[in-house]
């Protein structure tokens, strides 16, 4: 190991020396180096411990799939050290020992492998008896990590992007891809998840410099272009319906939303499979490559490459470029394919050894790699006994096969097919809009890559609307750049198919015994492809064992999903400030000035109640309904749905909308309405008023406010009555005084005749209150004499003050949602909704009257017309609780119970002060609702209280309090 | 996230916008039996294949029809009712 003389595209800045602590023990990088990269030109090759049997572990890939080597950087959990950068100051520690990762007590368990059995959660948490045991123990050796509850609370930005082409992955074919869409006139968006972009271009040399020349060339191309975006250190996270693909950044998430998705990721190499093939010191040939070329650093100073492809053998050039001495080029291949690359070593006096294959790697003391066994392979590529043969080296570049990067692609909705020759799966039917190229489409060979690019570019710009798709020839691949079985047998295992979950062969083996012989089963029992780099360098291997050993073909025996995301994303991307709306009511700053306690309701925040010194809330509550009975009391009402339907056929809306008749209404009248769904449910209910012959003022429920207008609109769209609808609600505030007191507080403030003659019990008036103009209506939920008082949104406040100020003398105070709840409770209103469910019809709620069938049409009419004639389910009925009960209350929701059985339920309860005892509405049989029927409630802890059906209102039955007194 | 083009305001988010439900032809209510009136209240298609339903921009409260192919999750178009042509 050592630093090589400055690279032409090294990610290092020479001039900034970085120092870290790694362990508890200092070291030196560049800055630009990995944690890796820097712990490694050190001499340090343990950087990790595998997560099952902690087994040292160096650099496997140097591509964000190294999960053995994630270190904890002070609040920051779980940094991968094959991609971070390291940084001045750093205090890193490895996660996952037990007592640091030299002496991890842990190791020990690498020796009691043969007790963690394949399927050990399974089969652990099997016994109930010992669950408990298994728990405990899983908890304290499991997770990676440890947070720290005192991190800072941080907000991260997002952002929202756009573009008419996204490119994913900046190799040579992803560059080219760009630069073809861009010239069509496409504005093009290039992302890689490199600090640097150029991908393989620029790292698998082969000892040769033209491909780097001819990758610099392509970027600076793209760095030039206006109408090329290359975004660095950022990768797609997911693929989302209609090219919306999230791109993370060491920052943010970026929401990018494209026309067209060019996926050019790329491969992963993967692993060869031989006992210790997870020794320090052995490591994927592309991760090499990337230690010379990306950090100037020789990875090994003797080396034997294990290769299978064309690859391999540029590795082993790279390798000698940079100064290292190839043991041995190991082919497992029968023969090898001639070539310019195997002439190359040739010359430089390696004879490539075909049909050979490394056996075992061997630790030194420190059980990282010190050695390898060799060995011939017959027919059928097992080993050949007597011909293994030993080689010192302290590095070993393994360089058999490739998986396609072709998450996002499957995320899409891709058809995937397995490729014979290519010994992988490329697209078959990609979706509309998505487009692959270079090696995840099945191209490998460097001027095919930008070839490829070149037409997917074309097509993405095509598709985006802009230029033409063309045909760009790509010859086909003249050898495989996978090995079919890329797999040396052992009896003694440890050769190590998932790194992430120390799986081995033979684990695979005993799965598929045990039954679980179909891919997402097997991934289920065995985890494999489950850590976090969630099988990125394991899974194809995987497919291979289990395609084997089922006698089936790779395409038969198929892919797991792939999900998002791609790599994990800190949740402090993910978190952010949500988007539901929050209604404040014009009142909202008089309520608060009082003291309000606020609760939602729907969209909005409403006073619960208006909280008083030293009161509790339940006598807060009691006070204001008190007051409204005895004096006055003005509660704000402007949540409420406020519509307003014009026009000649605006009778004959509401006739169709609502179960009433409105056509037959005198101006100036108001009457309850009862809206019904089509299966005749009760789904909304309010006060119509008419303002003229063809305008109707009318409201609906505080939470049904947005979805009647919207329901409603949709109606009228469909029925092209001659009639407009207006949604008034947020546009006028409301307000409801109510009380003994009301009229004399209101008289102060207007000239209108507030007479019973003049303005009668349920009619509407226009005029002016205080000034202002108002729609007021003589109704109420709470059953006092009361004036609903309608005006324009900027005046509401000026009003509530001028009534406040008015009501004085009589005592007035604010009412809140609470007190109206226990007074309209009190006269027996139900609140739909809460009263009411999705199955609640008008018969069962006593609402027959509200019902008009001599009406041509109404929503809901053909289904009420059905259930008219059938018997009634339920009923909702008053109850009372006896006068002197006391102990716990039943609550709403509690059911009622017969015989053992459920009969009803309790919807409404309040102890009413007015009636003095507790009162309530509930659900009731038929058989049960007549008046004086006694029953039984079950509270929550089992214990029962009875309760007796009675009339209601339970207060002023015959409603005199609302009318002119004598 | 899916896009969804309201005849009106153009492409937008798909959350911008709600489903209401398939549009589906209402039986005589005058004459059909309680059990096909039932049928019609209670009971939908859930097959895949193309659909005509109403949707609606809430921000702008524009209803419309889409046509939807529900098996290949695409919208084949839009319009406003009564302009299918």
């Amino acid at each position: 190991m050592k630093r090589l003389s400055v690279m032409p595209d090294e990610w290092l800045d020479r001039s900034r020396v970085v120092r870290f602590r790694f362990e508890g023990r200092s070291f030196e990088g560049f800055a630009g180096d990995s944690i890796s990269s820097a712990l490694w030109a050190a001499g340090q090759r343990t950087l990790g411990r595998s997560f099952k049997y902690h087994r040292p572990r160096g650099i496997l890939s140097a591509a964000n799939h190294d999960v053995n080597v994630m270190v904890q950087d002070g609040q920051r959990l779980n940094t991968r050290g094959d991609v971070v950068e390291v940084r001045e100051g750093m205090d890193l520690s490895a996660v996952n020992t037990f007592g640091g990762l030299a002496n991890d007590r842990a190791r020990h368990l690498n020796r009691l492998s043969r007790f963690l059995p394949v399927g050990f959660y399974y089969k652990a948490f099997h016994n109930k008896r010992l669950f408990p045991l298994w728990e405990r123990m899983f908890r304290r050796v499991t997770g990676l990590g440890v947070l720290d509850f005192s991190t800072p609370h941080i907000r991260t930005p997002k952002r929202y992007d756009f573009c008419d082409v996204l490119v994913i992955g900046a190799g040579p074919s992803g560059l080219s891809a760009a630069l073809a869409a861009a010239d069509a006139g496409a504005r093009v968006a290039i992302c890689d998840e490199n600090a640097r972009a150029g991908g393989s271009g620029l790292y698998q040399l082969g000892g040769d410099t033209a491909r780097a020349d001819a990758t610099r060339s392509l970027l600076a191309r793209v760095r030039a272009h206006d109408n090329i975006r290359l975004l660095e250190g950022t990768y797609a996270a997911g693929y989302y319906a209609d090219q919306w693909v999230p791109l993370i950044d060491r920052e943010r998430m970026t929401k990018m939303r494209a026309k067209s998705v060019i996926v050019a990721s790329g491969a992963f190499e993967q692993p060869s499979v031989f006992r210790n093939n997870d020794l320090p010191g052995v490591m994927n040939g592309s991760a090499m490559q990337r230690l010379i070329y990306r950090y100037a650093l020789r990875p090994c100073d003797s080396a034997v490459v294990l290769a299978g492809n064309a690859d391999g053998y540029r590795v082993a050039l790279d390798l000698m470029a940079a100064g290292a001495r190839v043991e041995a080029v190991v082919d497992m291949r029968a023969s090898v394919p001639a070539s310019p690359l195997v002439d190359a070593l040739k010359a430089r006096g390696i004879e490539p050894l075909a049909g050979h294959a490394i056996q075992e790697a061997h630790p030194d003391g420190r059980g990282e790699l010190a050695g390898v066994t060799l060995v011939k392979l017959d027919g059928s590529g097992r080993p050949v006994a007597g011909s293994e043969r030993r080689i010192a080296c302290d590095g070993v570049a393994m360089s058999t096969g490739w998986s396609p990067t072709m998450n996002l692609l499957y995320q899409a909705g891709t058809r995937m097919r397995f490729d014979d020759l290519l010994q992988q799966f490329v697209p078959d039917q990609l979706p509309e809009g998505v487009f692959a190229c270079g090696r995840s489409n099945g191209v490998y060979t460097f001027e095919s890559r930008m070839a490829d690019g070149v037409r997917a570019g074309l097509a993405a710009a095509a598709h985006a609307g802009l230029g033409e798709a063309a045909p760009v020839g790509v010859p086909p691949e003249a050898e495989a750049p996978s090995l079919a079985w890329p797999i040396v047998p052992h009896p003694d295992g440890k050769n190590f198919v998932d790194f992430d979950e120390d799986l081995q062969v033979k684990d695979f083996e005993n799965a598929v015994q045990e039954g679980y012989d179909n891919i997402e089963l097997l991934k289920r029992f065995s985890t494999v492809g489950m850590g976090p780099s969630q099988g990125k360098h394991s899974n194809m291997t995987a497919l291979r064992i289990l395609a084997r050993l089922t006698g089936k073909s790779p395409q038969q025996v198929g892919t797991t999903t792939a999900r998002p995301f791609f790599h994990p994303v800190p949740l402090s991307h993910l978190a952010g400030r949500g988007f539901s709306p929050q209604r404040l009511s014009p009142l909202h700053g008089r309520h608060a000035a009082h003291g309000a306690v606020f609760m939602q309701a729907g969209a909005w925040l409403r006073p619960e109640y208006y909280a008083v010194g030293g009161k509790s809330r339940i006598d807060c509550i009691r006070e204001e309904a008190r007051r409204v009975r005895t004096a006055v009391g003005l509660i704000d009402v402007g949540t409420l749905g406020k519509l307003e339907v014009r026009g000649p056929q605006a009778a004959e809306f509401l006739n169709r909308c609502y179960t009433g008749r409105y056509d037959n209404m005198k101006v100036g009248a108001t009457r309850y309405a009862v809206m019904c769904d089509e299966s005749g449910v009760l789904s909304d209910e309010g006060v119509v008023a008419r303002i003229a012959d063809d305008v109707f003022y009318f409201t609906t429920t505080s939470s049904g406010a947005a979805t009647v207008y919207r329901e409603l609109s949709r109606l009228n769209t469909e029925w092209k009555l001659d009639c407009g609808l207006v949604n008034l609600t947020g546009a006028y505030s409301a307000m409801n005084l109510a009380g003994p007191a009301s009229r004399k507080v209101l008289s102060q403030l207007t000239d209108m005749d507030l007479s019973s003659a003049a303005f009668p019990y349920l009619a509407i008036r226009c005029g002016t209150v205080a000034g202002i103009p108002v729609r007021m209506m003589r109704v109420g939920f709470v059953g006092e004499w009361g004036y609903e008082i309608h005006v324009p949104a900027e005046y509401g406040p000026t009003l509530w003050d001028a009534l406040m100020k008015a009501g004085e003398a009589s005592g007035i105070g604010p009412f809140g949602v609470e007190a109206q709840r226990l007074l309209r409770l009190e006269k027996g209103h139900l609140i739909v909704s809460q009263d009411t469910d999705g199955l609640t019809h008008p018969f069962e709620v006593g609402m027959d009257w509200a019902v008009k069938f001599d009406k041509l049409f109404f929503t809901g009419k053909r289904s009420l017309q059905i259930l008219r004639t059938m018997p009634l389910k339920r009923k909702l009925v008053g109850f009372r609780l006896a006068e002197n009960h006391s102990g716990e209350a039943p609550k709403e929701c509690h059911l009622v119970i017969r015989d053992g059985d459920i009969a009803g339920r309790v919807t409404s309860i309040s102890w009413s002060p007015h009636v003095g005892r507790y009162i309530g509405l509930a659900f009731l049989p038929p058989d049960m609702a007549a008046v004086g029927t006694p029953f039984t409630i079950r509270l929550s802890d089992g214990g029962t209280v009875n309760a007796e059906v009675c009339d209601t209102p339970f207060f002023d039955p015959k409603d005199e309090r609302q009318k002119e007194i004598a | 996230m899916k896009l969804m083009t309201c005849p009106i305001n153009g492409t937008r988010p798909i959350s911008e916008f709600v489903y209401w439900g398939e549009i589906r032809p209402a039986p005589d209510a005058n004459t059909c039996t309680d059990d096909r009136w039932a049928d019609y209240v209670f009971n939908r298609n859930g097959a895949p294949g193309v659909k005509k339903e109403w949707w609606c921009h809430t921000p702008s409260n524009t209803w419309f029809i889409a046509e939807r192919d529900t098996e290949k999750d695409k919208v084949l178009r839009t319009y406003l009712h009564g302009d299918d042509k």
